[in-house]
């Protein structure tokens, strides 16, 4: 038995102190440190979460020495453009050769080896979904300026992931596709040592041999079925976390020495692959049930605290299943407080993903400068003389000679529209203050002239943060839209001031007018607030037809469909006496509400403010 | 060397597999777009079509894939060639499948100036891309959610014409681009533009196997594909094959059979009753409800076929209700089920 699994078989005993508990987690780390040098890229990589400092670097020092000099490192950095990642043309190779010269990206050079991604939690969505798709296929697609190659990249992942409890984590397309996962947070330098180089030296030598020999060990049904049971009572639901735990408890039974998979193999890859990954928790068992994860885990030093279940079962039970086994260790390597992050997610109604397209768009004016595109000069669009030059450097020679051939004198650099790229820029979503304003008889006798105060200073509020402000009234026939989303504060006064008043109050329409705009800009990316200024009395129902009943149960139903759409809302109750029926409808519009406080638009001007800021987030 | 992973050896993902098969049968069903949980197979499934297709005559030499056989679109080439008498010389070729990679820029998918020859010989020459490729195939776009919008645009354009046009450097070339446009993606990346959602004919929600067994099947079938590919492929080689002798004989059905008028009427009803705008479900559920009979081997179309197609015909048409939280392909179903059972019922 090599020294590396020792770690493992002194887990668990009951009573254990939380200093015996970061022992066994380092051992653990060091155990997957080896077991990642075997191969790889057959693991996909790790996801190691952990803080910079001398805890990591230690366990990537460690990984450096176990994994074969031969073997290509390489760091990708953050923003790194796709000439870099992918590959491309090299520019001052091909103007050299007079051939088209192609550069490998850093995925083609890393074949065989590992890429470290720094700061994976901040890779752009885009970056990790190149990434996942090389690790998919095994090959960088090259189709690139000019370019068209298959190159081979088979390497593994290091994703150096800091964002530690509280960030958003690492994308999930990329996370999905790395095998092991360790978590080195609240471990303490002084527990974390590395072994004497001369045991290193030993475990050099047992990975060499079992590079060789992981592929031909015997894992029997019994083992696949523990594994893959465990990952589904856990919700681990993709079979990618299945396959590499498969391929990690091989590489384990190798390195150890063996031919055959055993149940201390399927535990360690349940508790390096599968259980970092639980989204549930599995149904209790009848008897003995394992102990629960304690409700509120102190917030202390600790490193992730786990429960106790004689997970050292597998020798004193010999006649339990070895599928059982595996899930309760499975289980107690599940990380404190994870579950709970999760419960948190599920009930934010969102998943976690990288991916956040509808957030986010590209435009041709502003923002941050995201890369290039080919482009035609129109007005609004930056020309990138950089990129231009750079697309038009190849085509010299042959523009010369044809210049020279129609009996011009060559220009020193020829430049055509066809060499023009323009910057592209990634914008950051913009808010949007869409304001609907009820300008209905029963509105107008009320105070519309104070709503009309209020809004003027939230506009002049909005303008300010440059935000931009649209306003719909709806009186009468129905809602419309007095101004579109705009940034000019003199043209919304405007709109504002000849707001005439009079007529029923087609609320259901005006919240279906609302609903819509507001779907409208949230695809465009921006963030958007409605604030809705009314008394909450409609009288005219979904088809402009009078009756008081009909009309407020229209009403409230496009409130809830509203509601379920995702409309961030703000309702200013503008009736003299707030009433249930403004509170009724802020309700079903899951909006804020808020009364006009009387003759203080200065007041409610601030406190809608501060609301619409907190709905933009 | 990389192996794709045999097609008929992906298990479960029926509705996938069946979506896939209808479109490579009749293209003008349009699209397929295959959304849903990650790890279930999605790329495997369409990297694996190229091996299950049957082959095509194509124009030898040329990188359009031209038909020798057809009248009118053809390349530049093969267009002058046909003009000046000269005989095409055709070869088989399987069906291209071709990956569109996140990165790639537009000079390599819609073609661009051949840089070597300009380089070299200082000659311009056209350079084709990946749109000219994927000619009488298909074009696969992993992540489609997350791809470029010029290049959407540009998708949306050649798929909508059938017909690439390139202006560059002087040079003007138009050639044939019809391929079968697959995207798959996971809705969590992002939401995709109704105007591509639109472009595809049949679209698809998959999930993760909830069955234990068949769970570990997946990873059984996987895991001896990787240990050892040759064997794994050889070993599935023969049901390929039966797929891909049942396709061939399914093209030679599709072309005699009829959509009987009731057949019609009931996909005009299922239509109005979800509400879905445009005559292009209408024109798609014919179409898939005739591909599903010819794959079926049935003599005519029925209303039984129709109803198989239409969940992965009507899904993504219809307009969304927030206030409904059921899926849209539980909504379809709901809506045959009370159009055809009640009949059914009734007669």
């Amino acid at each position: 038995m090599t020294p590396l699994a020792d770690a493992d078989s002194s887990a668990g005993l009951p009573g254990e102190t939380s200093e015996s508990r970061a022992a066994e987690l380092w051992g653990r780390a060091l155990h997957a440190a080896a077991l990642l040098a075997i191969e790889p890229a057959a693991l996909g990589g790790v996801w190691l979460r952990a803080a910079a400092g001398p805890v990591r670097e230690r366990w990537l020092a460690l990984l450096e020495t176990l994994l074969p000099v031969d073997r290509p490192r390489r760091r990708i950095p953050l923003n790194i453009p796709d000439e870099r990642l992918l590959g491309g043309l090299d520019l001052a190779a091909t103007l050299q050769a007079g051939r088209p010269v192609a550069q490998r990206g850093v995925l083609a050079e890393a074949d065989g080896g590992v890429v470290t991604l720094a700061m994976a939690e901040r890779v752009p969505a885009a970056t990790a979904t190149r990434l996942a798709q090389v690790l998919d296929r095994g090959e960088v697609q090259v189709a690139r300026d000019g370019i068209e190659a298959h190159l081979s990249a088979r390497f593994g992942v290091i994703a150096l992931d800091e964002s530690g409890n509280g960030d958003e984590p690492p994308a999930s397309v990329l996370t999905e596709r790395l095998g092991v996962v360790l978590s080195l947070e609240g471990l303490l330098p002084s527990t974390c040592t590395l072994p004497p180089l001369e045991e290193l030296r030993g475990w050099q030598r047992d990975i060499v041999s079992a590079r060789i020999r992981w592929r031909h060990t015997h894992a029997d049904d019994e083992a696949l079925q523990a594994l893959v049971a465990t990952a589904a009572a856990l919700g681990v639901d993709s079979p990618r976390a299945s396959l590499a735990a498969l391929n990690l408890a091989r590489m384990a039974a190798a390195l150890d020495g063996r031919d055959a998979v055993d149940g201390e193999d399927c535990t360690l890859a349940a508790r390096l692959v599968i259980a970092p990954r639980a989204t549930r928790l599995p149904p209790q068992h009848t008897d003995e049930s394992p102990p629960e994860p304690p409700p509120e885990p102190p917030q202390d030093q600790d490193p992730p605290s786990e429960p106790d279940p004689p997970d050292n079962d597998a020798e004193q039970l010999p006649d339990k299943p070895l599928e059982d086994t595996v899930l309760e260790a499975a289980q107690a390597a599940i990380p404190a407080g994870l579950l709970a992050m999760l419960q948190a997610s599920l009930a934010l109604g969102r998943t976690r993903s990288g991916g956040k397209s509808g957030a986010t768009q590209t435009n041709y004016r502003r923002g941050r400068p995201a890369g290039s595109r080919r482009g035609s000069l129109r007005p609004g669009v930056r020309l990138n003389v950089i990129d231009t030059l750079r697309n038009a450097a190849p085509w010299q020679p042959l523009r010369r000679r044809e210049a020279m051939a129609s009996g011009r004198s060559p220009a020193r650099v020829l430049i055509r529209a066809d060499d023009f790229q323009v910057t592209r820029y990634q914008q950051r979503s913009e808010t949007t203050t869409l304001f609907v304003v009820d300008a209905s008889g029963s509105a107008a006798l009320h105070r519309l002239a104070e709503a009309k105060g209020a809004v003027e200073l939230l506009l002049a509020d909005c303008y300010v943060r440059r935000d931009r402000v649209a306003l719909m009234a709806f009186r009468g026939a129905g809602c419309e839209l007095m101004l579109p989303p705009t940034r000019s504060l003199t043209r919304a006064k405007r709109a504002l001031a000849g707001l005439p008043g009079g007529g029923g109050t087609p609320m259901a329409s005006a919240i279906e007018a609302a609903q819509q705009l507001y779907e409208r800009l949230s695809r465009k990316g921006d963030s958007v607030v409605v604030v809705l200024l009314t008394d909450g009395r409609a009288n005219l129902d979904r088809n402009g037809r009078p009756g008081r009943a009909q009309a407020e149960e229209d009403a409230l139903a496009a409130a809830r469909r509203a509601r379920v759409s995702g409309m961030a809302c703000v309702l200013v109750d503008t009736s003299s006496q707030p009433a249930a029926h403004g509170q009724r409808l802020a309700a079903e519009l899951g909006a804020l509400y808020q009364p006009l406080p009387y003759a203080d638009p200065r007041a409610l001007s601030a406190r809608i403010g501060a609301s619409v800021a907190a709905l933009a987030g | 060397m990389t192996y794709a992973f045999p097609f008929s050896a992906i298990v479960g993902q029926d509705d996938m597999k069946q979506a896939l098969l209808l479109a490579a049968l009749d293209p003008s069903i349009g699209g397929v777009l295959v959304l849903g949980d990650r790890g279930t197979g999605k790329s495997t499934a369409v990297r694996a079509l190229a091996a299950i297709l049957p082959p095509i005559k194509v124009v030898q030499g040329c990188t359009y894939n031209c038909d020798p056989t057809a009248k009118g679109v053809a390349c530049p080439a093969c267009a002058a060639a046909a003009a000046g008498g000269s005989k095409l010389k055709s070869v088989e070729k399987p069906v291209p499948v071709v990956d569109l990679p996140l990165g790639a820029t537009e000079d390599r998918v819609v073609g661009a100036l051949d840089l070597e020859r300009a380089l070299t010989a200082g000659e311009k020459a056209f350079e084709p891309g990946l749109l000219a490729r994927a000619n009488r195939g298909f074009l696969y776009v992993d992540e489609v959610n997350l791809l470029e919008d010029h290049l959407v645009d540009l998708l949306i354009d050649v798929a909508a014409s059938g017909q690439n046009v390139v202006e560059r450097e002087g040079l003007s070339i138009r050639h044939p681009a019809r391929f079968v446009l697959v995207g798959s993606g996971n809705p969590e990346e992002g939401e995709l533009r109704p105007q591509l959602l639109d472009r595809f004919g049949l679209s698809l929600d998959v999930r993760t196997p909830t069955d234990l067994a068949q769970r570990i099947e997946v990873i059984k079938r996987r895991d001896a594909f990787e240990r050892d590919p040759q064997t794994f492929m050889a070993a599935w080689k023969d049901a390929d094959a039966a797929i891909c002798d049942g396709l061939a004989k399914a093209r030679k059905r599709l072309e005699k059979l009829e959509v009987p008028d009731a057949v019609l009427e009931a996909a005009a009803r299922l239509c109005t009753r979800l509400g879905t705008d445009g005559l292009r479900g209408e024109l798609t559920l014919m179409r898939a409800a005739r591909a599903r009979a010819a794959l079926d081997g049935a003599r005519s179309v029925t209303v039984k076929h129709l109803r198989a197609v239409a969940p992965m015909v009507l899904r993504h048409r219809l307009r969304r209700d927030p206030l409904d939280e059921t899926g849209s392909g539980v909504r379809v179903e709901r809506a045959i089920a009370e159009l055809f059972d009640r009949e059914v019922a009734a007669s």
